[in-house]
């Protein structure tokens, strides 16, 4: 007899996790070993790393693919603005609840844009932003088409000092980039993360095993746009100054984070997270090119959807189906029988 | 009064968006390709006029004679080169790689021409206008809505009378029995790539000639084009035609009541319809 | 013996990592008709769809006039003058019966074969030309998928089941055309499970047996008991 076991965790992921783990602790030190410009692009790094990962989640896992996710990105940081300084509520009160507001506007908005499907279902993201983006113009309270600047007292509430409020910005990145993974992480290895994955790979196939497909990608959608917002509304706590036009700007909040996981390896969750340091060791080599950067990375995208579609991270893990996270349940004990 | 003119005004607007959206309307219709830089390619021909007519001296009208088979030759190598190889059952790839070109496109423009608004001069013409009672009609409003509608019934008549409107249809219904008649299928969706950015070349230079354009002005025509498309229903170009009017007559009217209602009053009339009417007011009867 | 007009030499198939068809052999010379029969899965169609390209070949598996053509795409197989009436007929819904006749002449090849010729031949479908070709009956569909087939004027037409799903009476009456069709001097490769109708029609049969072949033979020299062990395996 053989022992046939069914496990996830793979010898590399262990030591993944471990690794993972340790950067996690030295990150977390960061504000006392980095300078102050590190630390805040190390925050932007989060910041983009998550919303990344959501994007990925959306399309590469839900089939959902949004050129919209501006609309929470700025959905999040006006949120955040108008609860500390109409209703008085602290920054860190303030975030969770922006959270709760994007996910349950995002209710309706899908049920409505569910309707269109796959290419014209992205473009009617993009249409919803473009709502939320002229109404907010029209809003004078918040400054109109001209934006708005977070009152010095409200970042001041956050902590006493500038040292103290940057490596609390700072903390805030990196506690929701390991909030996100984590949550999109536990998502997938859960039953409606199987049962996502399953219409990923067949979607009549998981329609016969009794799946309901639209209440799982409304789940992943409702999700996704919660957690956007509430990346959205730190964005905007660490630029301390908003405007229409930054907060749903498309290039900003869709063009860079497509391109993030486009190259780092689409539906993969290691490929956003590798992507994204690869986006910014581009960005703070070249950004000084200015347009043709901006060119540079439409051709790198483009020829990485032509000649490599999993990205970096289906070059780096092959055929052997490496992963760092584990979620992939392997059958154990047949090989030994093959033999 | 003024209502009736805005309303007037809106509908003739709306042959412009028609046209922007008989382009996408064709390429879905044969190869079910969602073009993202479409937009991006009506500023291009925009551009591609500037230069012609500017650099010849002109008229942008006359320039359409060069800007449109240049801009067809354009859609078809693009179509050839890159596009067909993403073609297939997963519509993420065609989907980021147009993306991608309409961040190319852009920054091209914005390098080439600087971000500064320009405008096509087509002369005298863009101010003419003839009475009707206490309606004022501009000539070129009415000009480019009478072309719409000419482009539509044109594309209408090729594609239920031609051989090469047959192609598309077949090709459409079954890509491989298609190849089995002897037409190569990258080729007839080279061909409609062509006609898709003819139309949108028309479609650039008379935009160009009615307001002035900048590089980043192709998002919203792709969202304007796209908006007359699902509420015309898809597949249906006469209904194209009636999508562009509403959506056109939706912004005049909202720009009456307040100027920053314009687009706004667009896109809420567009998420309304698709409330009420998913599959657009005109859906396609066989599809 | 003349040269065939196509030979199949040790064609393998595959459907990603599964494999349809092993080293199959098969030539038809000018003017015969061959008929391959065999179980449902033998390989049958996806034999159908080698020859006429959309799966993707060796060059040099399949020649036509001694011509290596395996890697050729489907359309340029279909200018040589191969034409395939594919299981299930696949007609255009889109298109008229008459569109789909004449977008089946579309390569404008030159022959006995022309819009007047199929109306001759199939009469109703004259009757009903201007309707949508999916709006006919199952019977009358085959008659327009054979006579797009016939259009391209071919010198090879392949026949993948086209009895299937059709009533009896609807069989005979497309059989009954068969020699007509044949008459004018091209050859065919027929794709049949009903054994009696594939040996009636043809001079020459190949069985598949999944995925190789199983028997060949003259269609008037096999036996009963041949045929079966073939056709079954057993």
């Amino acid at each position: 007899m053989t022992n046939l076991t069914v496990s996830r965790s793979t010898p590399a992921s262990t030591i993944a996790m471990v690794a993972l783990g340790t950067a996690i602790i030295i990150l977390f030190a960061a504000p006392w070993w980095a300078g102050r410009s590190e630390l805040r692009l190390l925050g932007e790094i989060f910041l983009y790393m998550s919303l990344a990962t959501l994007w990925n989640f959306l399309a590469g896992y839900a089939g959902l693919v949004s050129v919209g996710q501006q609309a929470y990105v700025g959905l999040g940081g006006y949120m955040f603005f108008a609860a500390t300084i109409f209703w008085g509520l602290s920054p860190l009160v303030a975030l969770p609840i922006a959270a709760l507001i994007g996910a349950a506007i995002s209710a309706p908005v899908a049920a409505l844009i569910f309707r269109l499907r796959g290419a014209y279902f992205a473009i009617g993201t993009w249409v919803v932003a473009e709502v939320f983006r002229l109404t907010f113009a029209q809003i004078s309270a918040l400054g109109g088409g001209s934006g708005t600047s977070l009152p010095v007292s409200v970042a001041q509430s956050l902590a006493d000092g500038r040292d103290a409020r940057e490596a609390l910005t700072y903390w805030l990145a990196l506690g929701i980039a390991v909030v996100v993974i984590g949550a999109v992480f536990a998502f997938l290895r859960s039953r409606r993360g199987v049962a996502l994955m399953a219409i990923r790979d067949n979607e009549l196939a998981a329609k016969s095993l009794g799946i309901d497909i639209w209440w799982t990608k409304f789940t992943v959608y409702v999700v996704t746009a919660g957690l956007t917002t509430l990346v959205g509304g730190l964005i905007f706590l660490q630029k301390l100054r908003i405007s229409p036009d930054a907060a749903f700007s498309v290039n900003d909040s869709t063009a860079f984070v497509i391109f993030i996981v486009v190259i780092g390896g689409i539906g993969t969750l290691e490929g956003p997270i590798l992507g994204t340091l690869v986006y910014f060791a581009l960005r703070e080599t070249l950004a000084d090119y200015g347009t043709i950067y901006l060119i540079a990375l439409g051709v790198v995208a483009i020829a990485i959807m032509l000649f490599a579609p999993k990205g970096l991270w289906g070059l780096i893990r092959g055929h052997r189906g490496t992963e760092l996270f584990p979620l992939s349940r392997r059958v154990r004990g047949l090989t030994e029988k093959g033999q | 009064m003024d209502w009736i003119n805005a309303i007037i005004q809106g509908a003739l607007l709306g042959g412009l968006y028609a046209m922007f959206a008989a382009g996408l309307s064709l390429i879905f219709g044969v190869m079910r390709l969602v073009n993202i830089a479409h937009g991006d390619l009506i500023v291009l021909s925009a551009y591609v006029a500037l230069t012609t007519s500017v650099g010849l001296g002109l008229n942008p009208l006359l320039a359409l004679v060069i800007v449109v088979p240049v801009m067809a030759g354009f859609g078809y190598a693009l179509q050839r080169l890159v596009l067909n190889r993403t073609m297939g059952d997963d519509l993420l790839p065609p989907l980021l790689v147009t993306f991608g070109l309409s961040i190319i496109i852009q920054n091209a423009l914005l390098m080439g021409y600087s971000a500064d608004p320009q405008k096509l001069q087509a002369g005298p013409i863009e101010t003419a206008s003839v009475n009707l009672g206490p309606i004022t009609l501009g000539v070129m409003p009415v000009m480019v809505f009478a072309i719409a509608v000419a482009v539509i019934a044109g594309l209408q008549w090729m594609f239920y009378r031609t051989a090469l409107g047959r192609a598309f249809r077949a090709t459409s219904d079954r890509q491989d029995i298609a190849q089995l008649m002897g037409l190569n299928r990258a080729h007839v969706f080279g061909l409609a790539m062509a006609l898709s950015l003819a139309v949108t070349a028309i479609a650039g230079v008379f935009l160009g000639i009615r307001t002035s354009f900048d590089p980043a002005a192709g998002a919203s025509r792709l969202i304007f084009g796209f908006e007359a498309v699902i509420i015309g229903g898809l597949g249906n170009l006469w209904g194209t035609l009636w999508g562009g009017i509403i959506l056109g007559v939706a912004q005049t009217l909202g720009a009456k009541i307040n100027p920053g209602y314009q687009i706004l009053a667009g896109h809420i009339v567009f998420l309304l319809i698709l409330a009420v009417r998913p599959r657009g007011l005109f859906p396609r009867m066989d599809g | 013996m003349p040269d065939p007009i196509i030979s199949i030499q040790g064609l393998d198939a595959h459907y990603g990592d599964f494999q349809a068809l092993y080293g199959v052999d098969l030539a038809v010379e000018p003017g015969q008709v061959v008929a391959v029969i065999g179980a449902n899965g033998a390989g049958k169609t996806t034999l159908m769809r080698s020859i006429s390209g959309l799966l993707k070949n060796k060059a040099d598996a399949i020649r036509w006039q001694g011509r290596p053509i395996g890697a050729l795409r489907a359309d340029q197989i279909a200018a040589l003058g191969i034409a395939l009436v594919p299981e299930g007929r696949l007609l255009f819904p889109s298109l008229s019966v008459e569109e789909n006749l004449i977008i089946g002449g579309q390569l404008g090849r030159k022959g006995p074969w022309n819009l007047a010729r199929i109306y001759q031949l199939f009469p109703i479908l004259q009757e009903r030309r201007n309707v949508p070709a999916t709006a006919l009956s199952g019977g009358q569909q085959q008659m327009v998928a054979i006579g797009r087939a016939l259009m391209s004027n071919p010198e090879l037409l392949m026949m993948d089941e086209i009895s299937l799903g059709l009533a009896p009476v609807v069989i005979k009456s497309i059989y009954e055309a068969l020699p007509d069709i044949v008459g004018e001097g091209l050859s065919a490769i027929v794709v049949e499970q009903d054994i009696a109708k594939a040996l009636s029609v043809s001079s020459h049969v190949v069985c598949l047996q999944e995925g190789r072949v199983s028997l060949t033979g003259g269609s008037g020299e096999l036996s009963r008991d041949e045929i079966s062990k073939a056709y079954f395996g057993v």
